[in-house]
């Protein structure tokens, strides 16, 4: 199994240096997944990083990414690979008369044939790879059982090919948004890693990193409104992205001190529906 | 650590979560790579391996403080030589204690000494301190005593009584205005607030972890985990659910119908297929040389139901009603049109209630406000209610209407009138019953939800999110 990373400390410490700021389960999780060698599947509400995570992880082993994004009605054709039909078509009619059949047949099933497709690609590559398979929920419950293969032993069996194994394991991650519950049989097959929005100080931090030339102090204003904001019974929650827009927002109109005016006239970065915004202006006005 | 594990997943099992023999297997694997001594890694790789729903964390959690938190010297793990982490990290804490509170063992404190110590430690968010503090205020106020047969609760408001945290926060406040150089806005008042409760709530818990850690050491792992054992969210019986699992239980609603209308979508946009795609399968056939050799078909669209709410909102099953109100009107994209009636002995419709506003919690807030359903006394008496909805929204119920009804049928001893649901049933597509009850309830006492469930199309038991996600599907 894998080495890449020496403890879970050094994990984060690394993670911290690509700009990622991961908690003790993130860290746990992904030390892990190298260890045993075993894919993660990450779940969260949208917005707190999940595929952040896989990019960063990308980053910091120095391996290339390979993305399969995930929709509904995608199939093997898509995800695994394809036989490039046209260029079989030119084959067989270049020389009609030349070859018996069996040595076309031998012929147009071979490599050069192959169309790669990066759940393919990510198995056959020779250089340090990370496989992201996005927003994994979207596809449907039969798709799903196209993956399991390559999760578990990671191998692609062709038919006109036989098995193609991976030459070295590759950390994969599965990001699910979990708008519908994925089979048991997939989850199984994975580590499991629940990404929720962070807290106070991982968030005050996470705007510090990523917002250039903020102040500590308006930082920590925005991470505690947010969490005020959170606590609302709303649609949809601030995700860690539409904070970091906000703080954004916040060092371009140059305030360095957020009063409850300006705190909501910028709300609607923050939040993006009109009766979510209602109730957080009426939060924020609210007295004791 | 074998023992341990295997009592551990155990309980795992029986608090209800479902963990596979290659689960268990991985976790073995995943805790040879990382040291017992890194608690909270120790924790996740655990969870990471065993734990596959995110809704069931909490209770993965309670049960992993119960089996291995509790790391006193009487209680050592066999294979672990060395000197217990976190026990050493609870006495280093103390002599930090000790030392901030001005010489002496705390033990020797005053009430007051320490309750200074203790705002202290708030104030300035100290968490080892807090945790020391929680230590001591168990030891002093809790007063337990080994194999006495009480519940941690008890020892929990024992000493949640004695600290009075409730004017913590007042105090607090204040010490904060003053620290303050100018004045705070009322913003930052408020966030303070915020601050100082969410730092209270922490140390309520460390209190809880704290009594928990003992109770174990008292009465051994096993036997603390059967009293701690919750329901899982979806298993939560609506009525008997406590505010909190309420209030746990509307979080988990909106992820929910996202979920089902998601899959609902997919369902009938698959289903069956519908008549032949002409032009669809000619365009196809151009790759296969002009031969129609993949037929294409046209997708069927089923048309959506149309769905009648009538519910008992008196007290017993009011919660159950409120609920299923606001699962039905989230997914209400999935219907074609939803009309909704409450009665308790009077019947009200309240749909415009749930036009007028986006928000359905504000909505159920009026329908339990404004509406008018008491007719006499306010018991429920579902033969009037129902006689009311049948002259006047009686000639409103279609062939393409689905009628829910929703109640216990405890009809207090008045009429039945079940002529009204025959005559329901007569005209509308089907006509379903929710019963939040225990089957084995039906029919005892003044339950005659069987003489009403002879003329629906069926009676279903919904006590938990469970089951009232799987009729919901049933019903689209």
């Amino acid at each position: 199994m894998g080495n890449r990373f020496e403890s879970v400390q050094a994990v984060r410490d690394g993670l911290k240096e690509v700009n990622y700021l991961a908690d003790d389960g993130i860290a746990s999780v992904a030390f892990l997944a190298d260890r045993l060698g075993k894919p993660v599947l990450v779940e969260g509400p949208a917005g707190t990083g999940k595929t952040q995570l896989a990019k960063s992880i990308a980053e910091l082993t120095g391996a290339r990414l390979i993305r399969l994004q995930c929709y509904e009605g995608l199939d093997e054709s898509k995800a695994l690979y394809e036989w490039n039909y046209k260029k079989q078509l030119l084959r067989i009619q270049a020389d009609k008369n030349s070859d018996s059949w069996s040595d076309v047949q031998d012929d147009i099933f071979s490599e050069e044939f192959l169309l790669t497709r990066p759940l393919l690609e990510a198995i056959r590559a020779d250089d340090p790879v990370v496989l992201l398979i996005d927003e994994v929920d979207r596809v449907e419950m039969e798709t799903e059982a196209l993956l399991l293969e390559i999760l578990s032993e990671y191998q692609v069996s062709i038919p006109e090919l036989g098995t193609i194994t991976a030459k070295q394991i590759p950390l994969v991650f599965l990001t699910s948004n979990n708008t519908r519950e994925l089979s048991e049989a997939l989850k199984r097959r994975c580590l499991y890693l629940h990404v929720d929005y962070p807290d106070l100080e991982r968030e005050k931090l996470i705007v510090l990193t990523k917002v250039e030339g903020i102040s500590e102090h308006l930082a920590d204003q925005v991470a505690r409104i947010v969490r005020n904001i959170r606590q609302l019974d709303l649609k949809k929650s601030p995700s860690v992205s539409e904070t970091l827009d906000w703080a954004r927002t916040l060092m371009l109109l140059g305030i360095e001190h957020i009063d409850a005016e300006q705190a909501k006239e910028t709300l609607h970065i923050l939040l993006k529906y009109q009766t979510d915004i209602a109730k957080a202006v009426k939060e924020l006005s609210s007295d004791k | 650590m074998l023992d341990l594990m295997a009592g551990f997943v155990a309980e795992l099992r029986s608090a209800g979560l479902p963990v596979s023999l290659t689960e268990n297997l991985d976790a073995m694997e995943a805790i040879r790579q990382i040291p017992i001594e890194d608690r909270d890694a120790f924790k996740y790789a655990l969870g990471a391996t065993l734990v596959k729903n995110s809704a069931h964390w909490k209770a993965f959690e309670t049960v992993f403080e119960v089996y291995f938190s509790l790391r006193g010297p009487e209680y050592s793990i066999k294979d672990e030589d060395s000197p217990d982490e976190f026990w050493r990290e609870m006495q280093d804490q103390m002599r930090q204690g000790e030392g901030k509170g001005g010489g002496g063992a705390m033990d020797s404190l005053t009430q007051e000494e320490m309750m200074n110590l203790l705002m202290r430690a708030l104030m300035n968010g100290d968490q080892a301190m807090m945790r020391a503090m929680a230590r001591q205020a168990v030891q002093r106020f809790a007063g337990m005593e080994p194999g006495r047969p009480v519940g941690g609760t008890y020892y929990l408001y024992r000493t949640l009584r004695n600290l009075d945290l409730e004017n913590m926060l007042d105090k607090l406040q204040d010490a904060q205005r003053e620290t303050a150089t100018e004045p705070l806005t009322d913003l930052e008042e408020r966030l303070n607030k915020d601050e100082m409760e969410s730092r209270i709530e922490k140390f309520k818990q460390e209190i809880e972890a704290e009594i928990r850690r003992k109770l174990v050491a008292d009465r051994g792992a096993e036997a603390m985990a059967k009293t701690l054992r919750k329901p899982l969210p979806e298993d939560v019986e609506f009525m008997h659910a406590s505010r909190d699992e309420m209030a746990n239980l509307k979080k988990a609603l909106y992820p929910l119908t996202r979920k089902i209308a998601a899959r609902l979508t997919r369902k009938r946009r698959k289903g069956r297929k519908g008549p032949l795609d002409f032009r669809n399968t000619v365009r196809h056939s151009l790759a296969y040389g002009g031969v129609p050799a993949e037929p294409k078909f046209r997708s069927p669209r089923p048309s959506k139901p149309e769905l009648m709410v009538v519910a008992d909102i008196s007290g017993s099953v009011a919660a159950f009603a409120r609920f299923t109100l606001m699962l039905v009107y989230a997914l209400q994209g999935q219907f074609s049109k939803v009309r909704s009636f409450v009665f308790i002995d009077g019947l009200d419709e309240v749909t415009e209630y749930f036009k007028s506003t986006e928000d359905i919690a504000e909505a159920i807030h009026r329908v339990n406000t404004e509406a008018d359903v008491v007719w006499v006394d306010g018991h429920s008496d579902y033969g009037h209610a129902f006689e009311v909805f049948w002259e006047k929204y009686g000639r409103d119920v279609n062939a393409k209407t689905t009628v829910l009804l929703l109640g216990d049928a405890r009809n207090n001893y008045h009429a039945a009138q079940s002529w009204v649901v025959k005559e329901i049933k007569k005209n509308a597509k089907s006509v379903y019953w929710l019963n939040p009850e225990p089957r084995s309830y039906w029919n005892t006492g003044d339950s005659i939800v069987g003489e009403y469930g002879n003329h629906t199309d069926g009676v279903y038991e919904c006590r938990n999110l469970r089951q009232l996600e799987a009729f919901v599907e049933k019903l689209v």
